[in-house]
């Protein structure tokens, strides 16, 4: 256990490094974001009447799609190059260096998407009262999604094409979160307190956070012994 | 004699329905450096994995010092991306805590790629990278008794060569072991025992012993 920091600290430095050198890869979630929300009022109407009840919605599909286009490539090129077998041999426990991955990847493509939230709601007719309930529900919601797509993505790191099975995998489990989330803007649209629902998805997270680094270290554990 | 560092009794391990070892026996003293050989597929690299522990599906009893093992498969395990030093340090933050980056210098400068700390490895040779994949070892230092190498030769000059043979003569001399496959046929050299797999003709024994 005295190896945690040093584990979790020695892993982050390595994939801020590894995710600074390669912006594009974070970059393009990002993108496929912005462009999902800007065709919805040029393919839908740019009517505010027909946009805002949309608005949460689009935000939240928009923002689960992106970040399920971000994980396939979470762990396959560290399988593929070897470094995971390291990581399985030496990394023990291996939770940590899950979670130091998991963190950088929820910095640049979970963090992105929420602070974009607001300016992309107000593209989209979101009400005004719903802008930061909304935004908050994304803060709280997508490390929800990269935690559990982190499991996905570890169970399917050694399938060549593993993307649609990925998909497959996770979307079930992302339902709960995109019910919640939307909730949350409907009760701040009626002028209801959305407190609750928060609470939830906060409750969530809290569950997501100490659960799931423990699946995706044992996932990961069997693709390398069985690999 | 010292006590074996290795010890692996009535290994049995099949893949995909082909039996790779039945009642393999054999032992690895201190300083001494064993080279698996045999055809493809005779099972080297699966027996390397099963000693590092990244394998599990075998019967038999395998000791191996565990804690203290370096282990380099045929992938040199580098981030393309990444510079050699960044890598390596990776390493370091999961093997050996708290060495002094400065170690990172050394070890590649004694792998022949002093000054390569800030190159990113896609942009080196498939040796230079074979190289600073190497340089894990000289970077452990005595913290691995037991070096497991896949294929250590692969992609590397004469030069490469007589360096590797160099480094694992340095662990032997330590009282350290070194299991690699390879090839290659090798100059024997003292402490250097062969262990053949799939045995290469009704000769040689399948149960083989590599006592120091």
């Amino acid at each position: 256990m005295a190896k945690a920091p040093g584990l979790f600290w020695g892993q982050f430095r390595r994939d801020a490094a590894l995710a600074l050198r390669q912006p594009g890869e974070l970059a393009n979630p990002l993108a496929f974001f912005l462009l999902v929300i800007t065709l919805f009022p040029l393919g839908v109407s740019p009517e505010t009447a027909v946009l805002a009840p949309l608005a949460a919605g689009v935000l939240w599909i928009a923002a689960l799609l992106a970040t399920l286009l971000s994980l396939e490539g979470l762990f396959r090129r560290d399988r593929d190059e070897g470094t995971l077998e390291q990581l399985v041999l030496h990394g023990d426990p291996l939770v940590f260096a899950v979670l130091a991955r998991l963190t950088v990847h929820w910095l640049g493509t979970g963090l992105p998407l929420t602070l974009l939230a607001p300016l992309l709601g107000a593209m989209l007719a979101l009400p005004e009262a719903a802008r930061w309930p909304v935004t908050l529900a994304l803060a709280l919601g997508t490390p929800i999604l990269v935690l559990l797509g982190g499991v996905g993505a570890a169970l399917t790191v050694s399938l060549r094409a593993g993307g649609v099975l990925l998909a497959l995998l996770v979307l079930p489990l992302f339902i709960p979160v995109l019910i919640l989330g939307v909730s949350v803007a409907e009760l701040a649209v009626a002028g209801l307190p959305t407190g609750a629902v928060l609470a939830w998805l906060g409750a969530g997270a809290a569950l997501a956070l100490v659960t799931t680094p423990f699946a995706i270290a044992g996932a990961l554990s069997i693709a390398v012994e069985t690999g | 004699m010292a006590n074996p560092l290795v010890t692996v009794e009535a290994l049995y391990c099949e893949r995909d329905e082909r039996v790779l070892f039945s009642a393999l026996s054999f032992t690895v003293a201190p300083g001494t450096a064993v080279q698996l050989r045999g055809p493809n597929g005779a099972g080297k690299t699966t027996l390397l994995r099963i000693l590092a522990g990244l394998h599990r599906d075998y019967e038999g009893r395998v000791a191996c010092p565990r804690e203290a093992l370096a282990y380099l498969g045929h992938r040199p395990a580098l981030s393309g991306v990444l510079t050699a030093a960044q890598n390596l340090a990776h390493y370091l933050s999961l093997t050996a805590q708290g060495t002094p980056l400065a170690a990172i210098s050394n070890a590649l400068a004694e792998v022949g790629l002093a000054g390569f700390e800030d190159v990113p490895c896609q942009a080196l040779s498939a040796g230079q990278q074979r190289r600073v994949s190497l340089a894990r070892l000289p970077l452990l230092g005595d913290r691995a008794a037991l070096w497991l190498l896949d294929e250590p030769f692969t992609a590397l000059d004469d030069e490469g060569i007589a360096l590797v043979s160099g480094l694992m003569a340095k662990q032997q001399a330590r009282g350290g072991a070194v299991v690699f496959t390879t090839h290659q046929p090798l100059a024997p050299a003292p402490g250097l025992h062969t262990l053949w797999l799939g045995a290469p003709d009704p000769a040689a024994p399948v149960v083989a012993s590599a006592h120091g």
